[in-house]
């Protein structure tokens, strides 16, 4: 290893091989039993708790935080799985501080939710460590559903399909399913390969065929489907990306946030990643923060998240905004990129300060710039390849039409999560359901 | 700082705090630590005949219960008496009292139910210089199956016969120790009473299993397998021991014995509670035994500010709730009270609303946003709701003003009036 923080450019190996696995192991340990026995005796099994109202999928938080403070994570697990069967990436990749444990009487009381992600998590790995997957399927109905997309809404769906007895086909793009568990989180967030693991445990249900490399528009055709299924679920998330509009875009060095965010984590060895000494990273939601971070953790000196607008109005939550600032990332709210200066690769951008007023955003006349080798375009992703025919509401698919539905980041309504995903998959299928059986 | 110095039937300590005959009081190396980390006495543990020493059990002695963080509530235990030899004993109890004269030290005692074993052990301890001497009537495991402990205790003709032995042939106070194993604690108090008692302390440990093990189908402790009932102590008998003691105190015959309080003493205010009801001093174990002999700096600290605070003296207290411990059918049926919620404390758990509405009155609203609400007209002020909020003085009782409606009843609150005079009670007094 040569390089360092200090090297200029964009350069892999910044840091000792030891960094590396430091700073992408696990960012949040397991609980142990006995601190997940600690944690769940903290509940205190609220009527019609304010959690499950929380929880995009209604888990019933009390009862499989009783469950594991009685000694039965694997009743616990099938709790959790029962209402959200990717309980395990959920448990990781919540922002439970905005949702469950934001609703937590606990947290109201004394500021301490219970850890209920982190619970879930324990339950969830006991389980799946035991190789329990506590369903099965019901007597096969002979429908066949096409589920386009194997992201979280997609295998949520498909699951439920295939236990209420329907064969499933899943067509993705990509060459892995998973969908944004597998390529659109932060590497910390998911180790060991767990979002993999999941997919393969979900597909213990049976009755699911995954076909990889295959793109709607492409390689299948939305009238095909549905003249070869008897039902499709669409849940194809959103796989463009916005474009920053600002002089400059098209400088070396200036890449989408996500494709970077997927790049690492299919990276064997990170080490092995080019990060830039200074790097710019323009947004203000959890991909912002998950690009950013990473790069501090590959090394780079300086790393900037800049926001156009203030603190509230970041999507990403607080917890994750802390979580950036504890990583020593800088974040800068209140500027919008102008251009981006650089000869043939990026070497600083101009922001303007911004003021956010009654009448949208206004730039100011004073600037500042930044030294960025490296900017990261993190300003949201928009809906892209989906059939024409579909009804769009707001950018985003309206809801179903006839055999065809819709979930996801591809559907209105919801936030973009990937609990949300997985409650629209769900909820799909058990309207597919409905409609399959009254053919 | 409150005076807290305490003289029990003629034993002088610095503080009432004694810790009782149990295993933290077997040996010279463990009462010294007593001592020196602050507690005003011991009862040592109980000395058997003259002989070959008890033996125990080689596997757990222990059971327990738990509340949640894995606080301990209860213990149960079937250890019997020292299974050290009589004259190591002796000679540590000697050895400890000329050490420690500003302490108490009362020797425990369990040999068979013959005048010949007391006489004889009596004239054995006579030389240790030990200020006391209590009787103990109430170990329910191992040593009762052989004809002592609670099988005496269970038997109020012997606690009568045995105390006079023990003031026949000595000259030392003599605490006769209760077993709650009983139908009523009162026919044995009696007993020692009619025998000479100075003092009677209670509650000995409550027969008990604590668990089970389910995967070899044996009570908990196992031994090999299986399990033997134990003796039950800690916070969980509390309530068990203040109603004895209680009944003691306000009894017209024993009325005046003095106590010395035992049954899950923790804090500073259990042991408050207890000479509340008439002890005068107070017995400690499963708390030393879970927390070590440190736990008696907070008993002393907090009892002294709680005198302080309430200028009075130790002896003030003693009794004081005595007679205010009245049978139900003196309990004023036109107090009445209603459940009040503060919205400023609730944290919306709904713990008032699920208790209420599954188990009691359905006299708690819920709202959609949470809000919960005491419907005064189905509020009969059971106070389940209070027991189950999770925030301090969150619910609390709001006694209705006499004159008052009750929006429940339609009735308006009245003047005292009683069971015994409830024109539903068949039995009931005309008032004349």
């Amino acid at each position: 290893m040569t390089n360092s923080p200090l090297t200029p450019g964009i350069v892999p190996g910044r840091l000792p091989a030891d960094a590396y696995c430091r700073n992408f192991a696990d960012h949040e340990p397991p609980l142990d039993p006995h601190e997940a026995r600690v944690a769940a005796d903290r509940c205190y099994f609220c009527h019609d708790a304010p959690c499950i109202t929380a929880c995009p999928t209604s888990i019933d938080i009390p009862l499989f935080i009783r469950q594991i403070g009685t000694g039965t994570p694997e009743a616990a697990a099938r709790t959790i799985w029962s209402q959200n069967i990717l309980g395990g990436i959920c448990a990781r990749v919540c922002p439970t501080e905005t949702l469950c444990e934001e609703a937590c009487v606990r947290e109201a009381a004394e500021g301490k939710p219970v850890e209920i992600g982190r619970l879930q998590r324990f339950a969830t790995d006991v389980a799946m460590a035991r190789g329990l997957h506590p369903f099965t399927r019901a007597a096969a109905t002979g429908k066949r559903v096409a589920v386009v997309g194997a992201g979280p809404a997609g295998l949520a769906c498909a699951h439920r399909l295939a236990m209420h007895g329907h064969d499933v086909v899943i067509f993705e793009r990509r060459p892995k399913a998973g969908g944004l568990n597998e390529y659109g989180i932060a590497s910390y967030k998911a180790t060991g390969g767990f979002a993999q693991k999941e997919v393969d445990w979900l597909l213990q249900i049976g009755g699911i065929e995954i076909r990889t490399g295959m793109e709607l528009g492409r390689d299948i055709s939305l009238d095909q489907l549905t003249s070869d299924f008897d039902a499709v679920f669409l849940g194809i998330g959103l796989a463009g990306v916005n474009a920053l509009r600002a002089a400059g875009e098209d400088l070396a060095g200036v890449r989408n946030a996500v494709d970077f965010i997927a790049e690492l984590r299919q990276a064997s060895d990170v080490a092995t990643l080019p990060i830039g000494r200074d790097v710019v990273v323009i947004g203000g939601g959890m991909t912002a923060v998950d690009a950013a971070v990473q790069s501090k953790l590959l090394g780079a000196e300086n790393v900037t998240i800049v926001y156009r607008r203030g603190r509230d109005k970041m999507s990403a939550s607080g917890h994750e905004q802390d979580h950036a600032a504890h990583a020593g990332v800088r974040i800068i709210h209140n500027a919008a990129p102008v251009r981006i200066l650089g000869n043939g690769s990026a070497e600083a951008v101009e922001f303007a300060y911004t003021s956010d007023g009654p009448n949208g955003l206004t730039l100011s006349a004073e600037t500042f710039t930044l030294k960025a080798d490296q900017v990261f375009k993190a300003i949201g992703q928009t809906l892209t390849g989906a059939p024409g025919t579909l009804p769009v509401a707001g950018g985003k698919l309206a809801g179903p039409a006839g055999k065809v539905w819709v979930g996801g980041d591809c559907a209105a309504g919801g936030e973009d999560l990937t609990v949300t995903a997985v409650a629209e998959g769900r909820d799909a299928a058990e309207a597919m359901h409905i409609q399959l059986m009254a053919l | 700082m409150a005076d807290l110095s305490s003289n029990f039937i003629g034993i002088k300590s610095p503080n009432p705090f004694w810790l009782a005959s149990a295993p933290p009081t077997d040996k010279q190396y463990n009462v010294e630590r007593a001592y020196q980390a602050g507690w005003g006495g011991v009862v040592w543990k109980t000395l058997g005949a003259e002989g070959p020493p008890i033996v125990n059990v080689n596997g757990p002695r222990y059971g327990a219960i738990w509340g949640a963080d894995r606080r301990l509530l209860g213990l149960n235990n079937i250890e019997l008496i020292t299974d050290r030899p009589l004259e190591v004993n002796l000679r540590e109890i000697k050895e400890v009292k000329r050490k420690w004269r500003d302490r108490a030290l009362v020797i425990s005692l369990m040999v068979p139910c013959d005048e010949e074993s007391w006489k004889a052990i009596l004239s054995q301890i006579e030389d240790t210089e030990a200020d006391g001497v209590e009787l103990n009537f109430g170990c329910p495991h191992g040593m009762a199956e052989r004809g002592m402990g609670s099988a005496v205790g269970q038997v109020p003709e012997y606690i009568e016969m045995v105390t006079r032995w023990v003031k026949q042939y000595s000259r030392m106070p003599c605490i006769v120790k209760l077993t709650p194993n009983v139908t009523s604690i009162l026919p044995p108090a009696l007993a020692a009473n009619r025998g000479g008692a100075d003092a009677v302390s209670l509650i000995n440990t409550v027969k008990s299993i604590t668990n089970v093990d389910l995967d070899h189908f044996s009570p908990f402790p196992m031994i090999d397998g299986k399990g033997s009932h134990g003796g039950y102590c800690g916070p969980a008998v509390k309530p068990i021991a203040l109603n004895m003691v209680a009944e003691i105190a306000r009894h017209q015959e024993t009325r005046g014995l003095p106590i010395s309080g035992i049954g899950g003493v923790t804090t500073w205010r259990d042991a408050a509670e207890f000479m509340a009801l008439g002890a005068g001093n107070v017995q400690v174990c499963t708390a030393a035994m879970t927390y070590g002999f440190k736990i008696v700096q907070e008993m002393i600290s907090g009892l002294s500010q709680y005198l302080d605070e309430k200028e009075m003296a130790m002896t003030d207290l003693v009794g004081r709730a005595v007679p205010n411990f009245v049978e139900w059918q003196h309990l004023n049926l036109n107090y009445v009270t209603k459940a009040q919620i503060d919205q400023d404390l609730c944290i919306s758990c709904g713990r008032c609303y699920a208790a209420c509405e599954d188990t009691s009155h359905q006299a708690i609203a819920m709202s959609a946003d949470r809000v919960f609400t005491v419907k005064d007209d189905e509020c009969v002020a059971c106070n389940l709701c209070v027991d189950v909020c999770p925030v301090d003085n969150c619910i609390t009782m709001r006694e209705l003003p006499k004159g008052s409606v009750d929006p429940r009843t339609g009735k308006v609150v009245g003047d005292f009036a009683d069971w015994t005079t409830h024109p539903n009670n068949p039995m009931a007094q005309a008032a004349e």
